[in-house]
C-alpha cells in the first residue's frame, strides 16, 4: 500500500477497489476490439462503432474517477500476474497510474474518445468502418498499456503496438499504393528507432544486473540508478533517445509523420495529438531520473529539439496540403517538447503535451471537417470562403489557431511561453535555445494563420460542383470540436506563470518529478519581458500572414518562388536526401543480393554440395538392383569374409 | 556309432544347397523352400552336437527354431500369395521395384 493511508479505513477500502478498477482502463477498449474483430460484421457498423466509443467512454470515466481518488503523492497499481520469473529477475503485468500517468490517461482515453466519436460521422460512408474501429480500439488499448504499465517492458509492449496499429491505420485505405508505402514508412522508420531502444532498455538491464540488481521497475530503478556509471548512463539515455526520435518524430527521424496524413483525418488526429507521438516524451517523462544524470544526453535533446521545432516550422510555412502543414506543426510542437525536456522542465513539457493534445486535435479534426465538405480535396489553393458554409467548424478552427499560435490566454500561450521561459532561465537552458524557440513561435503564428485565411477566408477557389456540395458536418463531428475548443482555451489556465495566478501544474506533477524538475527562477520582470517579446513576434507573424494572405482578393502563393521558397516547399529535399543516401543503396544491396548473391553463392552453395552428392552417388547405387537375390549374394560374400577373416591361421 | 564329421559335413551340404537355391532359383516358392533347407541344416548341427555333448540346450534351440520357422513360412507363404495374385509371376527378378 503507497498511498499512505491508514489501513483499514474506509478511504483504504476505496482504494483498494480503485486499484482492482485500473486494470479496466486498459482491457476495455480491448474487449470491445475483441467483440468487433470477431463479430463486426454481424453486428453492422453503427453498432460496432458505438461498442468502439462506448468502451473507451467507459474507459475514460474509469480513468476520471481514479484520478479523483487519486492523492497528491500517491501511486495506485494493480498488478495482474508475473509474466516472466528468472532466478531474482522478475517482470509483472501490472499497471500503475501516478500523477504523471493520470494526466497521460486522462489526454489519451478523453481525446481518443472525442475522436471515436468523431469518427462515427467521418467514416460513416466508408465500408471498413468496422475495421477501423477495431484498429483504433487496438491502438488505444496499446497507448494505455505504454503508459500504465509500470515496468520498463510492459511500456516496450505498448510502444510496439501503437508502431504497429500505426502502420494498420496510416494504411488503412490499403487500395490506393501510396497509403500502404506511406503506412511502410511509418513503419519501417519507427523500427529503426525502436532499435535503439531495445538497445537502451537492454543495456540498462544487463548494467543494473552486473550490480546485481534484476528489475525493470520503474520505482526499483530510480531506487538504484545511481549505481550505474555516468558513461553507462549516457550511452543508455542516448540509445533510448534514438527510440523517442523515432516515436516522436524528431530530426533525424521525423519523415515518417508527413506522409503518417495518408490515413484518415480522425487517424492523424489520434496520432497526432492524443496518442502516439507523445510516447517518446512521455519515456523521457516517465525515465526523467535516468535523464536527469545524464547532462550531455540532455543538452543533445534540447538542442534536437529546438532544431525540430525550428526546421519544421520553415517546412510548414510553405506547403499547400492543409493536413501537411499541420503535420509539420506537430513536428514542430513536438520539437518545443524535447526542448523543455532537453533544459530539464519535465513538467513544462508534460504541459505542452496536454495542451497540445487539445488545439491539435481540434485542428485535426477541423481539417477533417472541411475535407469532408470538400469532397476529399486537400489542397488549400483550392478552398476559400468557407466560413460562411461551415460556421462551427470555422470558430473552433479559428479558436485552435489562436491557441497554437499562443495568443494571451488560450492554452498555448501558457504552454509555450513556459517552455520558452525555462529554455531561457533553467540550468541547462540558453540564450541561443530562447532565440531558435522564439523564432519558431512567430512563424508558427505566421503559417497557422496563412491556413486558415487560405482555408476559411477570401473568394472560394472550388469548382462550382465542390462548391454547391459544401455542408456543415453532422452533429457527431462538430460537437467533439466544440469541446476541444473549449479545451484549447481553458486546459492552459491550469499552469498560468507566477505573475498570473500560479501553476497548479507544477504542484500536481511535483511527486513524480522532484528533484529533477528545475524550475527556472528567473526575475519576475524578465519573464514578463520575454512573454511579451514573444507576444511581439507572433503578432508579427499574423500581420504578416494577413498581408499576404488575409485580404480578400489575394491571389495565393503569387510566384514567390525564390531559392528559399523551393526549399522550404520541397521539405528541404529530405526525403530526397534520405532516398539516395539511405533507401537507394539499401535496395542496391538488397536486390544486388537477390539476383547475384542468393541464387549464385547460397543456393549455388546448397545446390553444389547436392550435386557432389548426387554424382558421388551415380557409382554406387549401381549396387542396388533391387533384385531380392543380387542382395542375398553380397550378404553371402560378406559373411563367407568374415568366417575367413576368424579362421584363418594365426 | 556315426562319427560327429559326417552330422557334420551332411548339414554343410545341405546347407550350401539351401544357399545355392536361394540365389539362383526363378521361382520364390522354391527360394522359401531353399530357406527351410538352410534352417534345417542348422537343426541338424545343433542335434548332433547336442547328442555328442550330452546336452539339452542344443534341442531346446531348435523347437525355437521350428517355431520361427513356423510363422516365417506363413508369412512368406502369405506374402507370395498375394504377389502372384498382383503379377500372375513368381519371378524373383521381376520384382526389382524397390530402388533408387
Amino acid at each position: 500500500m503507497e498511498d499512505g493511508y491508514p489501513r483499514s479505513s474506509i478511504l483504504h477500502r476505496r482504494f483498494w477497489i480503485v486499484m482492482t478498477l485500473l486494470r479496466y482502463i486498459p482491457l476495455l477498449p480491448l474487449a470491445a476490439c475483441a467483440i468487433n474483430m470477431f463479430f463486426g460484421a454481424r453486428l453492422g457498423k453503427k453498432s460496432a462503432g458505438l461498442l468502439a466509443c462506448a468502451a473507451v467512454g467507459a474507459s475514460f470515466a474509469v480513468a476520471a474517477y481514479v484520478f479523483m481518488l487519486l492523492p497528491a503523492t500517491g501511486v495506485f497499481r494493480d498488478t495482474l500476474y508475473t509474466w516472466f520469473e528468472s532466478g531474482g529477475f522478475r517482470v509483472n503485468v501490472s499497471f500503475q497510474v501516478d500523477a504523471l500517468t493520470a494526466v497521460m490517461l486522462l489526454v489519451v482515453t478523453g481525446i481518443g474518445f472525442l475522436i471515436h466519436i468523431y469518427s462515427l460521422g467521418y467514416m460513416d460512408h466508408d465500408e471498413g468502418m468496422v475495421r477501423f474501429f477495431v484498429y483504433l480500439n487496438l491502438f488505444i488499448f496499446f497507448m494505455l498499456l505504454l503508459v500504465m504499465g509500470d515496468n520498463l517492458l510492459l511500456l516496450f509492449v505498448g510502444w510496439e503496438g501503437v508502431g504497429l496499429c500505426s502502420y494498420l491505420l496510416i494504411g488503412f485505405w490499403y487500395q490506393d499504393r501510396n497509403n500502404t508505402i506511406a503506412g511502410n514508412k511509418a513503419f519501417i522508420v519507427n523500427r529503426i528507432g525502436d532499435f535503439g531502444f531495445v538497445l537502451g532498455l537492454l543495456l540498462l538491464v544487463t548494467e543494473l544486473g552486473r550490480q546485481g540488481i534484476w528489475t525493470l521497475d520503474f520505482g526499483e530503478l530510480q531506487k538504484h540508478v545511481n549505481m550505474l556509471s555516468p558513461a553507462t548512463v549516457t550511452a543508455i539515455t542516448l540509445l533510448l533517445f534514438v527510440g523517442a526520435t523515432g516515436k516522436s518524430a524528431q530530426i533525424p527521424l521525423f519523415v515518417w509523420l508527413p506522409d503518417a496524413m495518408a490515413g484518415p483525418t480522425p487517424v492523424s488526429a489520434l496520432i497526432h495529438a492524443a496518442t502516439m507521438v507523445t510516447a517518446g516524451v512521455y519515456m523521457t517523462a516517465r525515465l526523467h531520473f535516468l535523464f536527469a544524470l545524464a547532462p550531455q544526453t540532455l543538452s543533445l535533446i534540447a538542442v534536437i529539439g529546438a532544431a525540430t521545432a525550428f526546421f519544421a516550422a520553415t517546412v510548414a510555412l510553405t506547403q499547400t496540403d492543409i493536413k501537411r502543414v499541420l503535420a509539420y506543426s506537430t513536428v514542430s510542437q513536438l520539437g518545443y517538447m524535447f526542448l523543455a525536456v532537453g533544459v530539464g522542465a519535465f513538467g513544462a513539457a508534460i504541459f505542452h503535451l496536454f495542451t497540445h493534445a487539445f488545439f491539435k486535435a481540434c485542428l485535426f479534426l477541423g481539417s477533417g471537417s472541411v475535407i469532408h465538405a470538400m469532397g476529399g480535396e486537400q489542397d488549400m489553393r483550392k478552398m476559400g470562403g468557407l466560413k460562411d458554409h461551415m460556421k462551427v467548424t470555422y470558430w473552433t478552427y479559428v479558436i485552435a489557431t489562436l491557441a497554437i499560435a499562443g495568443v494571451p490566454f488560450t492554452a498555448g500561450f501558457f504552454s509555450k511561453d513556459l517552455i520558452l521561459w525555462q529554455a531561457y532561465s533553467s540550468a541547462h537552458g540558453s540564450q541561443g535555445l530562447w532565440l531558435i524557440a522564439w523564432l519558431t513561435a512567430g512563424m508558427t503564428a505566421f503559417y497557422m494563420f496563412r491556413q486558415l485565411f487560405m482555408v476559411f477566408h477570401g473568394s472560394s477557389r472550388a469548382d462550382p460542383h465542390a462548391q454547391a456540395h459544401l455542408h456543415e458536418s453532422p452533429a457527431a463531428m462538430t460537437v467533439p470540436l466544440m469541446i476541444l475548443a473549449f479545451g484549447s482555451i481553458f486546459s492552459g489556465w491550469l499552469g498560468a506563470p507566477e505573475y498570473l495566478w500560479g501553476s497548479r501544474w507544477d504542484h500536481w506533477l511535483e511527486p513524480v518529478f522532484g528533484g529533477a524538475h528545475e524550475a527556472g527562477h528567473g526575475a519576475v520582470q524578465t519573464e514578463i519581458n520575454l512573454m511579451l517579446l514573444t507576444l511581439v513576434i507572433v503578432a508579427a507573424g499574423i500581420a504578416l500572414a494577413y498581408a499576404k494572405y488575409g485580404r480578400p482578393r489575394t491571389a495565393v502563393d503569387q510566384g514567390a518562388a525564390g531559392v528559399l521558397y523551393r526549399i522550404s516547399l520541397n521539405k528541404y529535399y529530405v526525403d530526397e536526401i534520405y532516398d539516395w543516401l539511405l533507401v537507394r543503396p539499401f535496395t542496391a544491396i538488397s536486390d544486388w543480393l537477390a539476383r547475384v548473391f542468393d541464387p549464385g553463392v547460397i543456393d549455388g552453395i546448397v545446390n553444389g554440395v547436392g550435386a557432389r552428392a548426387r554424382g558421388a552417388s551415380a557409382v554406387w547405387r549401381a549396387l542396388q538392383t533391387g533384385n531380392v537375390q543380387h542382395y542375398v549374394v553380397g550378404f553371402l560374400a560378406g559373411t563367407l569374409a568374415l568366417l575367413a577373416y576368424y579362421l584363418r591361421q594365426p | 556309432m556315426v562319427p560327429l564329421n559326417h552330422y557334420l559335413i551332411l548339414s554343410a551340404a545341405i546347407f550350401a544347397i539351401g544357399v545355392v537355391g536361394v540365389v539362383i532359383r526363378r521361382n520364390l516358392i522354391v527360394v522359401l523352400m531353399s530357406i527351410e533347407l538352410m534352417l534345417n541344416a542348422v537343426n541338424l548341427t545343433f542335434i548332433a552336437f547336442s547328442r555328442f555333448l550330452g546336452s539339452m540346450e542344443g534341442q531346446v534351440i531348435v523347437f525355437f527354431v521350428m517355431a520361427v520357422a513356423a510363422a516365417e513360412a506363413v508369412v512368406g507363404l502369405a506374402i507370395i500369395i498375394s504377389v502372384f495374385r498382383h503379377r500372375q509371376s513368381l519371378d524373383p527378378q521381376e520384382m526389382q521395384l524397390l530402388k533408387w
